[in-house]
């Protein structure tokens, strides 16, 4: 049960650095990323990867990880900056199924819809299984702290409050002197990093990856993991997190008990389930349980002003 | 022969079909778009709908492939009307990008409601088998041809009752500028309704009908929904003509590539081709104007 539960909160974590990824193009900066499986996928390929077959540490799969997906993300940012939001959903859903696609499909590289499996962990059979499942907690669990803190100072940053002005109104923004199309590709870039990132961790905690395991559903858990949580709010991102995986794990419990259905029926059960309470949450509290509240900024003294 | 003049030709043959074919759903997605202004991404498990409905018609009560797409249609279409009322149109107001979520946790719930039916088998058509017509070296399934006639015929249809038909007018006004239209006396909210009960079946009709040539299971819908964005992208988000272009484009791009791509690629041809558009003329082939 130890085992299990320490499990869940791993992969409550690794669904929060999703989330916080996303909270940082989309909640802060008003870019909508409906492909961000395809990130994630990226990061957790490029790091089983380099080390499995390229025999590099672990620590600089997830850094390359990050780098390739951030500039993937740089990329995407680029061709879409001076398009509508409705062209970056379309790309980016469109990103993540060609993602799938190539997955499936360079089999010398990626080993076809086989997957790749056992990619190292960190200390993964040096320790016993109980102790590797603990210390990777404790490592997710600190990687979730300094990208929620890392995220918390862009926020109350200048540079923050650039981005929220970018996602209320671009134009203004660019009137007022931002150079709006070098902060949409940043922001797309970092948020892609920590998606990679996630992607990594991902692969070196479960040792296998396959094309299946990126699916679209991932996406939705997360939008619905922000989305619950709070839209532009860091803290409702990783609260949110837990809250899905928390609730995804609750449903399996429930529909093992449902009478006469089948496995099929079942996950159909589970999985519709999570889009039924994504609708619900944007119809009914579509701020989420922990709103954004945006940072006090401190009026200017008179003297100033008036300068 | 791979590369010959033969396979080119009998590639663009293929392509001229499934770029018909594909026409039919990216008329539906774009006719949603350039009314209500977001991008409906339940089309896809609205494809899945009408595949599954005129699949039950035509193995339980053995209509005819032609009717049955007649059935896609109609139970595609009021699957949209519902789900419009029930599910996006209450985000609206939030924005196009949450309803644009919306849609997409809506293609979740329905694509999973199929699969609790019908579970995840491949399931095909019960069709009378035919020989393949052969024409010099080309060659050509009756299905195929029966396919594109019935994919031309409903898109006739669309241009006849957008272009003569007082309602047909109504919703290019809508689409134009909903605030004159509103002006004008006309019920925007009538007019929305009517859309997705057109596009959605027309949804249903493309599910059906790349169904016809294979098989079909929950995720149908999901498969294509990237070659109808490319369509939709391509031709001018929004434009019903555009989207035919686009739609024979990219299947033709699609079939094409095969010359020198593996097969397992077509799908990407159109993504491919999504950049290419955005980067070199933005507002697609035909531009963004409703008709």
């Amino acid at each position: 049960m130890e085992n299990y539960l320490v499990a869940m909160a791993t992969f409550a974590c690794l669904y929060a650095l999703l989330a916080l990824g996303l909270n940082l193009v989309w909640g802060l900066a008003g870019m909508i990323n409906l492909g961000l499986v395809g990130f994630f996928a990226v990061g957790a390929y490029v790091s089983a990867l380099a080390t499995k077959r390229g025999g590099v540490p672990i620590a600089l799969g997830i850094v390359a990880a990050l780098a390739v997906a951030a500039v993937a993300g740089a990329v995407m940012a680029l061709i879409t900056a001076r398009l509508r939001g409705d062209y970056l959903a379309i790309i980016t859903l469109g990103f993540s199924e060609v993602v799938r696609l190539v997955a499936s499909n360079e089999i010398w590289l990626t080993n076809g819809t086989d997957g790749i499996s056992g990619i190292p962990g960190p200390w993964r059979g040096r320790v016993s299984p109980v102790a590797f499942n603990v210390i990777f907690l404790v490592l997710a669990a600190l990687l979730v702290t300094v990208v929620l803190g890392v995220l918390e100072r862009v926020r109350h940053s200048p540079y923050g409050r650039v981005l929220r002005a970018i996602r209320d109104d671009d134009q203004v923004a660019g009137v007022a002197g931002k150079h709006v199309l070098r902060f949409k590709v940043e922001a797309f870039a970092l948020s892609a990093g920590v998606l990679g990132v996630a992607g990594a961790l991902w692969g070196h905690y479960t040792s296998f990856i396959a094309p299946e395991v990126f699916v679209p559903l991932i996406t939705i858990y997360v939008v619905l993991a922000l989305t619950a949580g709070g839209t532009g709010n860091n803290w409702g991102a990783v609260l949110g997190a837990f809250l899905v995986v928390f609730f995804m794990e609750a449903t399996r419990f429930a529909t093992g008990w449902l009478p006469g259905l089948g496995p099929v029926q079942i996950a159909a059960l589970r999985e519709s389930l999570i889009g039924l309470s994504l609708l619900v949450i944007l119809r009914v509290r579509p701020a989420g349980l922990l709103p954004e509240r945006l940072p006090r900024v401190e009026p200017p003294p008179a003297g100033e002003a008036a300068r | 022969m791979p590369g010959s003049l033969e396979q080119i030709a009998q590639l663009a043959v293929n392509g001229l079909v499934a770029g018909t074919v594909l026409a039919v759903p990216a008329i539906g997605f774009t006719a949603i778009y350039a009314v209500l202004r977001f991008p409906n991404f339940s089309v896809a498990s609205h494809a899945t709908i009408g595949a599954f409905a005129g699949y039950v018609v035509n193995t339980a009560w053995h209509w005819p492939a032609w009717a049955a797409v007649a059935a896609a249609f109609v139970v595609a279409g009021a699957a949209g009307v519902v789900n419009d009322r029930l599910v996006l149109r209450p985000l609206r107001p939030a924005g196009a990008l949450t309803t644009a979520i919306g849609a997409v946790a809506l293609t979740i719930v329905l694509e999973n409601v199929v699969r609790f039916v019908f579970g995840n088998d491949l399931r095909g058509y019960d069709l009378p088998i035919r020989r393949d017509w052969q024409w010099g070296p080309l060659r050509i399934g009756p299905q195929q041809v029966e396919n594109l006639v019935i994919a031309v015929v409903a898109m006739l249809a669309v241009f006849v009752f957008l272009a003569f038909t007082r309602t047909g007018k109504a919703m290019r006004a809508v689409a134009d500028d909903t605030t004159l239209a509103s002006l004008k006396g006309i019920d925007a909210e009538r007019v929305a309704r009517l859309t997705n009960f057109g596009g959605m079946g027309l949804a249903g009709v493309g599910g059906m009908l790349l169904g016809l040539d294979t098989s079909i299971d929950p995720l149908t819908g999901f498969r294509v929904i990237l070659s109808v964005f490319a369509a939709a992208v391509v031709g001018g988000l929004g434009s019903i003509p555009g989207a035919v272009v686009g739609a024979l484009t990219i299947g033709m791009a699609e079939e094409l590539s095969l010359v020198s791509l593996a097969p397992a690629y077509r799908t990407a041809v159109g993504f491919v081709a999504i950049l290419l558009v955005l980067t070199l003329r933005p507002r697609g082939l035909l531009g963004e104007r409703a008709y």
